[in-house]
């Protein structure tokens, strides 16, 4: 995988790629591009690490913070139910124990009670007597006829008869309200057995119910060990309705399950266990309601994300452009000073091989200057003899001949000598005809008219002379370019100021648009496509202004260009 | 008056000779010396008014050979021969007491000019 990624970024080659003279801009373009990847995958990964932590730990307090209160709500609801039903068996044995079975089985005085339990307790309907040994109903006093009815087959005598106590689930009852039944036994030291029986509705728990305050969204409800309705319940049925939703049985404690209701919404189920009777009691939240807060913050936590994510990007892109185009520019000016270097080394060598030839002919032009000389001494010396004069004019044009060629090795040398930096106290006009004397061939071939305008008290300045004499053969060189044949280059030097020395180059060639003209002094910029390196006048700008000049340029397309160049008097080095 | 003596000093055979005949005919004592040892031997037995000297030189430079004729007799003159663009080697000579210098390929009669100057300032 590190492996793959590194193969992919090509990081290394990329750098290596800018390392090297000749880099394109796909290869900047790469290396940008692998820069932001990286960049971003670094900056967005953490950041989305940190959102997702966030998130969860965010999640898991708050469902913390929400399940305490609630869990505190059930118990408390689960012993107020306990307590209700408690305090009504408690009632009911209480009775069975302050009476004895002859005043109970007084009907007038069993009315009384009854009378006196609904006066004084909610729900109580009726109170039944019922013999232990055989289950029939001994008195009845309540809204239903069942005096003299057997009880001994059912459920609940079964277990009366075990236990001492029973509550029953609910049922419909009188009237067609939800009740529940209370049945105590009382084993009398005689060994009479008998049986208190109380039917209660049930209305107290849907107060119960209520008094937990729920939102409406919210359910609670009481369900029996079959999983049947207790109470109404607001989502899921009616009571003795089977109740959709399974709850687990057993345990004491109250419970917490998240779950998907049968109309497949996400609820948050809390339950608990009455001890008897075997009641669960049961609240629904829906999720929605207890996340809203969470959903709000979990949008807000994705705008957080996203705008930093943006951000992110943003700065990435902009730095990763700003940094790419630094690198850029660092390798280009290098490339241009190891041109300039190259450019330098090739100039310089070629300034020590002519230097050697022109060592090397200044000898042998030397000795034939002399023969040459010797001969026209004798002839001049000599008595008049035949064709003297014709002679005389052979031995004359050998030594004008030896004359140019001296003419050239000194240039050449003067050539060499450009290498060297040093200054000098110089004549500028004497300079720029020498220069000139290079072009004179050329410009005598193609007719160019060399116009001069050399100021005659022109001051002598401080300068390199090697380095003057290149500006000006780059100047005089472009200046040969633009003309047609027969075109006119004017030279002209003044007395700028105190301080200032200025020559002019004017030609009557094509010109240039003011685009080029701004690009002009820029390295590599070239009109001259495959014939120029473009670093000729670069090369000059940085000449002048190393001498402590300047130099301008003014051009019209069709007109011609003029040059100026200003040079201080004294050397600024 | 005299004929003007002088000394030529040039590794350059075929130069130095073509230019002392030159000189002779213009009615001058010329010696010549191919070296600086030889040229050294010249001025101590048979002193000059004027040494033409080359610069580049094997052996002695033209410099070293000056600095001695100079400690010899401080009045002989001399006129120094230099290629072009070792106008340096001019200057130190006229430092050392040259009385001139000349580029090669030399011209004639601006030598011959030099030696007559150069003879009238010893005078």
């Amino acid at each position: 995988m590190a492996l793959n990624l590194k193969k992919w970024f090509h990081i290394r080659e990329s750098l290596q790629m800018l390392t090297d003279a000749d880099s394109s801009s796909s290869q900047y373009r790469l290396f940008q591009r692998n820069i932001r990847v990286l960049m971003i995958v670094l900056t967005i990964v953490p950041l989305f690490m940190m959102a997702l932590i966030n998130y969860h730990q965010y999640q898991s307090s708050l469902k913390q913070e929400m399940i305490d209160p609630t869990k505190l709500l059930v118990s408390k609801t689960r012993h107020s139910f306990e307590f209700f039903l408690n305090e009504r068996q408690s009632l009911i044995k209480s009775i069975s124990y302050f009476y004895s079975l002859d005043e109970l089985s007084d009907e007038k005085k069993l009315n009384h009670i009854l009378f006196i339990l609904k006066k004084e307790f909610i729900g109580f309907v009726d109170l039944g007597l019922i013999n232990g040994s055989d289950g029939a109903q001994i008195r009845y006093i309540g809204p239903y006829n069942l005096l003299g009815k057997n009880y001994a087959n059912q459920d609940w005598f079964q277990e009366v008869t075990l236990k001492g106590t029973y509550i029953s689930n609910v049922f419909m009852g009188y009237r067609k309200f939800p009740h529940i039944a209370i049945a105590v036994q009382r084993l009398e030291e005689n060994g009479n057995s008998w049986i208190l029986r109380t039917t209660i509705d049930t209305t107290m728990f849907d107060n119960l119910i209520a008094a937990m305050g729920l939102d409406a969204e919210s359910d609670a409800f009481i369900l029996n060990k079959e999983g049947i309705f207790q109470t109404n319940s607001r989502l899921y049925g009616k009571v003795l309705e089977q109740c959709p939703l399974k709850i687990p049985a057993g345990g004491n404690a109250t419970y917490i399950d998240e779950r998907k209701d049968p109309n497949g919404k996400d609820i948050f189920l809390a339950y608990t266990h009455l001890t008897y009777p075997e009641y669960t009691l049961v609240v629904v939240k829906p999720k929605s309601t207890i996340f809203k807060t969470w959903y709000a913050l979990k949008s807000d936590l994705f705008l957080v994300f996203l705008a930093s994510s943006i951000l992110i990007v943003i700065v990435v892109f902009r730095l990763t452009g700003i940094m790419v185009n630094r690198i850029r520019e660092a390798d280009h000016n290098r490339e241009i000073a190891f041109r300039e270097l190259q450019h330098h080394h090739k100039l310089s060598s070629i300034g020590r091989l002519a230097a050697g030839v022109a060592h090397e002919i200044n000898n042998p032009l030397a000795i034939i200057n002399e023969k040459a000389g010797l001969i026209k001494d004798l002839i001049q010396y000599a008595p008049d003899f035949a064709q003297k004069e014709k002679f005389s004019t052979l031995v004359g044009s050998i030594l004008q001949s030896v004359n140019r060629c001296r003419t050239i090795t000194h240039r050449l040398l003067g050539f060499a000598k450009r290498m060297e930096v040093e200054v000098e106290t110089l004549d500028l006009n004497e300079l720029i005809e020498e220069v000139l004397g290079f072009m004179e061939k050329e410009a005598l071939y193609r007719n160019i008219d060399i116009g001069l305008e050399l100021a005659k008290d022109l001051p002598r300045i401080d300068s390199d002379r090697g380095q003057l004499q290149q500006v000006f053969l780059n100047i005089l060189n472009n200046a040969m370019a633009a003309v047609e044949d027969e075109g006119r280059i004017f030279i002209a030097t003044w007395e700028k100021d105190a301080d200032t020395v200025a020559a002019s180059v004017r030609d009557n060639g094509c010109g240039m648009s003011e685009e080029t003209c701004r690009h002009i002094f820029e390295p590599f910029f070239t009109t001259k496509k495959e014939h120029g390196t473009g670093l000729g006048l670069s090369i000059t700008y940085g000449i002048v202004k190393k001498l402590g000049g300047d130099i301008e340029v003014e051009s019209k397309e069709l007109e011609g260009t003029t040059f100026k160049i200003f040079l201080p008097k004294k050397s600024i080095t | 008056m005299d004929r003007m003596k002088i000394l030529l000093v040039d590794d350059e055979k075929e130069f130095v000779s073509t230019l002392a005949e030159r000189l002779e005919l213009r009615n001058m004592n010329v010696s010549i010396a191919t070296d600086g040892e030889t040229a050294l031997g010249f001025v101590e037995n048979d002193p000059p008014q004027v040494v033409v000297l080359d610069v580049m030189m094997p052996g002695l430079s033209g410099l070293e050979v000056l600095e001695k004729i100079k400690a010899m007799d401080s009045r002989i003159q001399v006129i120094l021969l230099t290629g072009h663009g070792a106008t340096k080697d001019g200057i130190r000579g006229m430092q050392l007491g040259a009385f001139d210098y000349l580029i090669k390929p030399i011209d004639i009669d601006e030598l011959v000019e030099k030696l007559n100057e150069a003879i009238k300032s010893m005078a």
